[in-house]
């Protein structure tokens, strides 16, 4: 059994899919917007240069999320 | 705190829009779509108009019209704010949904990004739901091309049931297929209809009872998308359904009944009232995705690798930050060096004409006051704004509105929101700065982009620390005269360059630290979530930026600053020349301010010029100059250096200069801004604050550095 992991534990390059969403309210409905829900691929590109935010690729978007919203998205890893 | 939708400027969006048809068979096609998708672009080059486009999401901030003639018939365009989604929850997310469900449009072209196509189809198919009459513009299709996405539009508008068409904005031949379309759509009757997107069975259930209620009544809006708006309640639609309807529709009975029948039966499913919104909102993302999975092709896996290389070199841990400072020196270094020589030129042209003019009042017989108030007083000053500030801002915005065209603004924002989450504030406060370089009245309008009204405040009340385009001359000649030697050749400019960037990282900081001292006062709060969406890069055209940004933005400030100048400049003339007691007007005035002025490093006539260049701040310097020149030495301003002799003759120092720079970096916002921030809050509590706060400081740190300076001298 492995830690639960969220999208804020992504490194660079690395790939995988929404389990859930834990945020609520408006941040839930922005980042279902933009494709967020279950079984999204979402790959890690690029941190900023003071590591916070982080740049994902979500549905062909390149989209910065804040590490406390990107902590409240589990996450199933592709390819170990 | 309370911040009601009242005080925080929710309501200030523009969304009574009143509709202006040249005649009464004129149709009405709102222009919808994803932030930054070229919306701005196509109704441009449709309309012809010339709403300012820029890489970056949340340009469009107005809802604006205009139109089109095609085939014969006239159309009325409506630009609509870009939004990801008609589910409102955003302002602008609530006009571009308010005016398509009840702006009665009699159609709506959604235009979406082909390199993006699968979430641009979620607002497509969230459209579809309200109304039939749509048209899918696929949008960027270049872009498209370079990455090898292939598109099959056929299958596209098969599936959809309406037309599908690919486009370049930017060519505007490519729109004719677009109008085209709509032309069809109106006109023809038609022959598929609609995707309809289909929900989960019980949600389907709980629809149909609904709707079966609703279709009793004439109500013009599409029954099943009501339903399922009434099943999943939003409470802004609801405000503004009743006031479109005149009436509250969940006061009659037999909707109140139907509704309590399908939400018991949604229940009954073991669906949450959270639960239903997700499942809702997941329906139509898979939907999206189902349909572009085998419409849309990506032949090259890789099809943006060379905009994750950029990314890597402008947002590099290592070289992002030295990036971003090179392009500011960079920009202000071409600014500085390429303005000397047509600045020259100009002032000579102007004070030549100046001349002549005289000769010609003087030929004319004219009264020496008419001379002195029309030529002395309002040519002169009309004459320096025209000659300071014209070069600077034709270099100026060109270079500024490249950058943004590439696609830079969003990544400086990405750069620099840790440190706007540590002030409790909004990465995209980095983004109005940047439009403050510019003009802080349209920072001030760009704060639209931030959603936390909290936040929004903030970057409102901050936004004059950054020197707006109409400071930079006052800025660059004080710098220029006093800590630039005048034989120092080409690196001259690169030290007024570097010494400007450091004015502006000042500013920067101040922008921080006063975020962070409201975030913890006034405004308290801790920094809401948000999502930066980064564009793709673009190669930006050239030419057409060079005469858009001319025209659109330097003729356009420079108009406003003129207009101002001339009365000002008379005025000035007036209060130099008319005397009371044995003093001028003028001097009773600089006199009176000049022991507060003092102990801010400054004198009575700057402190004057500022207070009197509360129109414009262009005319700041002329002011200083006209009060010290109609103080007595009338000497000729031929060049830079005789007007640093006017003002070293005039008790200025180093400390002064400085002083003098500060305070311009940092006191009340002009009065377009000033307006603005009124009409964008709502509130004259938060422009009392906007004005208030950035004087306050201006104050405090001209004080603190002129005393603490004069203790070494």
């Amino acid at each position: 059994m492995h830690k639960i992991s969220s999208l804020k534990d992504l490194t660079r390059g690395q790939t995988a899919t929404v389990k859930s969403l834990l945020s609520t309210g408006s941040i839930r409905r922005r980042l279902q917007d933009i494709g967020l829900i279950e079984g999204t691929q979402v790959e890690c590109l690029q941190k900023s240069p003071a590591g916070d935010p982080v740049a994902y690729l979500i549905r062909g978007a390149v989209i910065a999320l804040r590490s406390e919203d990107s902590s409240n998205v589990l996450i199933n890893r592709i390819g170990v | 705190m309370g911040l009601t939708n009242d005080s925080t400027g929710i309501k200030a969006v523009d969304s009574g829009l009143i509709i202006k048809k040249m005649s009464p068979d004129d149709k009405v096609i709102a222009v919808a779509g994803n932030p930054n998708v070229g919306k701005s672009t196509v109704f441009n080059n449709l309309t012809g108009l010339n709403q300012h486009t820029g890489n970056w999401p949340g340009k469009t901030v107005t809802n604006a019209q205009g139109y089109c003639h095609y085939g014969g018939s006239t159309y009325v365009l409506v630009d609509i704010p870009g939004t990801y989604s008609l589910m409102a929850h955003s302002a602008e997310e609530e006009v571009a949904r308010n005016f398509i469900c009840f702006g009665e449009p009699d159609a709506v072209i959604v235009v979406c990004d082909a390199t993006c196509l699968e979430r641009n189809f979620n607002l497509v198919l969230q459209t579809l739901e309200i109304t039939e009459k749509v048209v899918v513009c696929v949008n960027l299709m270049d872009e498209a091309k370079k990455k090898n996405i292939k598109i099959d539009f056929n299958a596209l508008s098969d599936k959809l049931g309406v037309p599908v068409i690919g486009t370049t904005a930017r060519k505007k031949k490519s729109l004719d297929n677009l109008m085209q379309g709509v032309e069809q759509l109106l006109s023809e009757p038609k022959e598929k209809a609609p995707y309809k997107i289909e929900y989960h069975q019980p949600i389907e259930d709980a629809i149909a009872i609904v709707e079966a209620a609703i279709k009793q009544r004439a109500i013009k809006i599409n029954s099943r998308w009501l339903s399922l708006k009434l099943l999943a309640y939003d409470k802004t639609l609801m405000t503004a359904l009743n006031e479109y309807l005149g009436y509250d529709l969940l006061e009659d009975e037999e909707i109140k009944q139907a509704l309590m029948q399908a939400h018991g039966l949604i229940r009954a499913n073991g669906i949450s009232k959270e639960a239903l919104y997700d499942n809702i909102v997941s329906c139509v993302v898979r939907t999206a995705e189902h349909i572009c999975s085998d419409t849309v092709h990506f032949e090259k896996i890789n099809y943006n690798a060379r905009d994750r290389k950029i990314d890597k070199i402008l947002t590099n841990k290592i070289t992002g930050f030295p990036i971003m400072f090179a392009l500011l020196l960079g920009i202000f270094w071409l600014t500085i060096t390429g303005a000397n020589y047509p600045s020259a030129l100009l002032s000579d042209g102007l004070f030549w004409l100046q001349d002549r003019i005289s000769d010609a009042f003087l030929y004319c017989g004219a009264p020496k006051w008419l001379h002195g108030m029309l030529v002395l007083g309002v040519f002169r000053v009309l004459a320096w704004v025209v000659s300071v500030m014209l070069p600077p801002m034709a270099i100026f915005f060109p270079l500024f509105t490249l950058l943004e065209d590439l696609g830079y603004l969003p990544r400086v924002a990405f750069n620099l929101d840790k440190y706007f989450k540590k002030c409790c504030a909004c990465g995209k406060q980095a983004l109005t700065m940047c439009m403050g370089f510019g003009c802080n009245a349209a920072g001030i309008i760009g704060c639209r982009i931030i959603d936390s009204p909290r936040e929004r405040l903030i970057a409102i009340i901050t936004n004059n620390f950054v020197p707006c385009n109409g400071r930079f001359p006052t800025l660059i000649a004080i710098l220029t005269m006093f800590f630039v030697g005048a034989a120092a050749g080409p690196f001259s400019s690169v030290l007024s360059a570097f010494l400007l960037t450091c004015i502006i990282i000042l500013g920067i900081f101040m922008t921080f630290l006063i975020s962070k001292i409201l975030s913890k006062t006034i405004l308290k709060g801790v920094a809401s979530s948000f999502t930066l969406e980064l564009p793709p890069y673009r190669k930006p055209q050239v030419g057409r930026v060079i005469v858009r940004s001319i025209f659109d933005r330097t003729l356009f400030v420079l108009g406003r600053a003129v207009v101002v100048a001339a009365p000002a400049g008379l005025i000035i003339w007036l209060m130099a020349n008319i005397s009371i007691g044995s003093m001028t007007l003028l001097a009773h005035c600089s006199g009176f301010l000049d022991p507060f002025a003092k102990l801010l490093g400054m004198d009575g006539v700057i402190l004057l010029a500022f207070i009197l260049g509360f129109p414009a701040n262009e005319i700041v310097v002329p002011i200083i100059i006209m009060a010290y020149m109609a103080a007595g030495s009338i000497i000729e301003l031929d060049s830079l250096w005789d007007l640093k002799q006017l003002l070293v003759d005039n008790g200025w120092t180093w400390i002064t200069a400085i002083s003098t720079m500060l305070f311009s970096l940092m006191h009340w916002p002009c009065s377009t801004t000033c307006l603005t921030i009124k009409k964008e809050t709502q509130s004259l509590k938060w422009t009392a604050i906007s004005f208030l706060v950035p004087t306050a400081v201006g104050i405090i740190v001209c004080f603190a550095f002129s005393n603490i300076a004069r203790l070494f001298v």
